[in-house]
């Protein structure tokens, strides 16, 4: 009785044994697949954005010809567009919002980690990071509200005076001072990316061995030094990557920019004049494009930007594959 | 089993209430989308007709192109535009088109020194600022026109719509209207490609920008002027009068209007004749199809702007709205006939 017994157990302890593998295994299963399915519909969405902008941006394509990158004009009267004005307001306004944010952000974050006294460190890190809270229309109103007209009475007089007479720099810096215009805009998106560039920055100094560091010290390098010797050089895979993501960012910024950059299909020389980018122009005159052409070449637009975005990661990556193969040999 | 045939009970009464609220809900609201100019009165009047009735109003202000996508994709059961679509496209889409209610638009000016009422312009110095031909405040031009006003030696800031809107539409038609170079450079539409100046969003965008920019001019629908106490300027019209944007002058833009001249009643009251008339007034519409997919909702919306028509002048003009005359409404209603299914008129205004 009492083997058979035990041999029961025995048997049923196995079957449970079993019962509980094969359970694992297909939980297993389940949850690669469930894995494999999160990633392949990234692809899938990708794929879906990237073809519903060609083929909705082909009557414009059509009809222009690659004369729609060049031409300047964005006539609805006429139906005649060019992309050349939003894509160069989108360029310039990315680069003053990099130009201020990557040294200020990265300089924020070498302090936090470096130089910041203790009590300070969480107090400025948290500010930081609560900039990059803050929703995008709510920087739009602030720009448009107290940012631009501080800027139009200080400022922007202060560069119209300063680099009047003298050539290129007067003709950058040229007046009436509006308050808003493709600087402010700059500004604006450089305000808005600090936060990203400046807490990647910060996470992946932490990550410096501190051996490294100390070490570098104890040959007597000064602060600097070993900043910019052995932290930033030890970071810069990572630094980039949030620099790109910044940029990213920047040159897809709407709401903010729609409010602050004066909206203008125009390319002008002066930083201080009104102008355009690819989302602004989108977000303002989608609603309301009337006809096929006009529609087609607003998603036009937004296929450029697409595209600009992939440039921008690609020479990204580039750079990233450069510096690894330097570093290497 | 008393306990689980209670419990099936319940379930099933809440089920009832609960389909039962459903198609309450699916029979109560009339749908439209469209312009956002009107956007303030169409709520009201819906706020006051679900009051009475019990129906209800779902209107998204999309703006007026899309209004016309909306109607036409017949996701809607109207849609509404600032921009009246003429006679072909009308036939070409089989859509009814009314008007609704009126407005004025107005120039708005943020100058030092300069009050409400104290500046006046024609059209055609308005066309020449807006094309960048007059740059400063105190040219020739406007100092002609205000021999007694103190205008500043400074330059003109621009301020017009960056969207796409009917407001942008009836003011560069008025333009077009009086200067032949606008009418040939620029163009009327819906958005134009301005020669100089800054875009803002919306009419309370361009409110705020000609407010906080010194020396700007702008133009925004009478109501925004209004309750942003801003400074207008006056106009001379047709008559070459000197006119004040105010409601009587609204009105008697409308007054000499031929509605009928136009297929869908698609009349642009700019620059009427009047010794009063304001010359920048105009018209928001309806369009609707003519074979609705459902009869019973395009009936639904006919009863609404029937009772809008009747019942709802005090509430336009307490929002600074310009109803519509009633030798008009009658004329509408009886276009109304138009809109069938079957054969017969969906529905049959009561007079």
């Amino acid at each position: 009785m009492v083997s058979i017994a035990e041999a029961d157990t025995e048997d049923l302890s196995r079957e449970s044994r079993q019962r509980a593998v094969r359970r694992f295994a297909t939980s297993d299963a389940v949850f690669k697949n469930l894995t494999r399915g999160a990633a392949i519909l990234v692809l899938v969405v990708l794929a879906g954005v990237a073809f519903s902008l060609v083929t909705g941006s082909f009557l414009a394509f059509k009809t222009f010809g690659l004369g729609f990158l060049t031409t300047e004009s964005w006539n609805p009267v006429k139906e005649n567009f060019g992309a050349l004005a939003p894509i160069y307001g989108t360029i310039v306004t990315s680069i003053i919002a990099m130009v201020f944010a990557v040294p200020i952000g990265i300089g924020i974050a070498i302090f936090l980690t470096e130089t910041c006294p203790r009590p300070l460190r969480r107090p400025i890190g948290i500010a930081v990071e609560l900039l990059a809270g803050i929703p995008s229309i709510i920087y739009g109103i602030w720009g448009l509200f107290v940012f631009s007209p501080f800027l139009q009475r200080t400022l922007q007089p202060f560069l119209i005076d300063t680099f009047h007479g003298i050539p290129f720099l007067s003709s950058l810096f040229a007046g009436p001072p509006y308050g808003i215009g493709v600087l402010t805009a700059g500004l604006i998106l450089a305000i808005m990316v600090l936060p990203f560039i400046t807490s990647i920055a910060r996470d992946v100094f932490a990550t410096v061995p501190a051996v490294l560091k100390e070490s570098a010290y104890g040959l007597g390098m000064t602060t600097w030094e070993v900043t910019t010797k052995i932290v930033i050089p030890y970071t810069r895979v990572a630094l980039i990557g949030g620099i790109m993501l910044g940029l990213g960012r920047a040159l897809g910024e709407t709401m903010a920019v729609t409010f602050v950059i004066g909206n203008a299909h125009r390319i002008t020389p002066s930083l201080l004049a009104p102008g355009t980018t690819i989302s602004a122009s989108i977000a303002n005159e989608f609603t309301e494009a009337t006809g096929d052409l006009y529609t087609s070449s607003l998603i036009a637009l937004g296929l450029v930007l697409f595209v600009i975005t992939f440039i921008v990661l690609a020479i990204a990556r580039l750079m990233l594959a450069q510096m690894k193969k330097k570093a290497g040999g | 089993m008393n306990a689980l045939l209670k419990i099936s009970a319940k379930a099933a009464l809440a089920g009832a209430a609960a389909m039962a609220m459903v198609s309450f809900a699916q029979a109560a609201d009339i749908s439209g989308a469209g312009a956002t100019f009107p956007y303030p009165i169409y709520a009201k009047w819906a706020d006051a007709y679900k009051k009475n009735t019990g129906v209800g109003l779902n209107y998204q202000s999309i703006g007026s192109g899309g209004g016309i996508k909306q109607i036409e994709a017949r996701t809607v059961t109207f849609g509404a535009t600032d921009k009246p679509l003429g006679g072909e496209e009308l036939e070409k889409n089989g859509l009814v088109q009314f008007p609704t209610v009126m407005g004025g638009i107005v120039p708005v000016i943020n100058v030092e020194g300069v009050k409400p009422g104290e500046l006046v312009l024609d059209g055609e110095t308005l066309a020449k600022i807006f094309m960048g031909e007059i740059t400063q405040w105190n040219d020739e031009a406007i100092a002609k026109l205000n021999p007694d006003a103190k205008l500043p030696d400074a330059a003109i800031a621009v301020v017009h719509r960056s969207d796409g809107s009917g407001t942008t539409f009836n003011f560069t038609y008025y333009l077009g209207e009086v200067s032949s170079d606008w009418s040939d450079k620029i163009g009327v539409n819906t958005s134009v490609e301005w020669p100089v100046g800054i875009g803002a969003k919306g009419n309370e965008g361009v409110a705020a920008n000609v407010g906080q920019t010194a020396n700007s001019i702008g133009y925004v629908e009478y109501a925004y002027a209004l309750q942003n106490k801003m400074t207008y300027a006056d106009m001379i019209n047709k008559d070459g009068q000197k006119v004040a944007p105010e409601s009587a002058a609204f009105a008697a833009a409308a007054e000499g209007a031929d509605w009928s001249s136009q297929p869908g009643f698609g009349v642009i009251l700019a620059n009427q004749p009047g010794a009063k008339s304001w010359p920048m007034t105009a018209a928001t519409f309806i369009l609707m199809h003519e074979e609705p997919d459902s009869a019973e909702d395009s009936a639904a919306a006919l009863k609404f702007f029937e009772w809008a028509y009747a019942e709802g002048d005090d509430m336009a003009q307490t929002l600074d709205y310009i109803p519509m005359p009633d030798a008009v409404v009658e004329k509408v209603e009886q276009e109304w006939a138009k809109i069938q299914s079957d054969g017969k008129a969906v529905y049959a205004p009561s007079k």
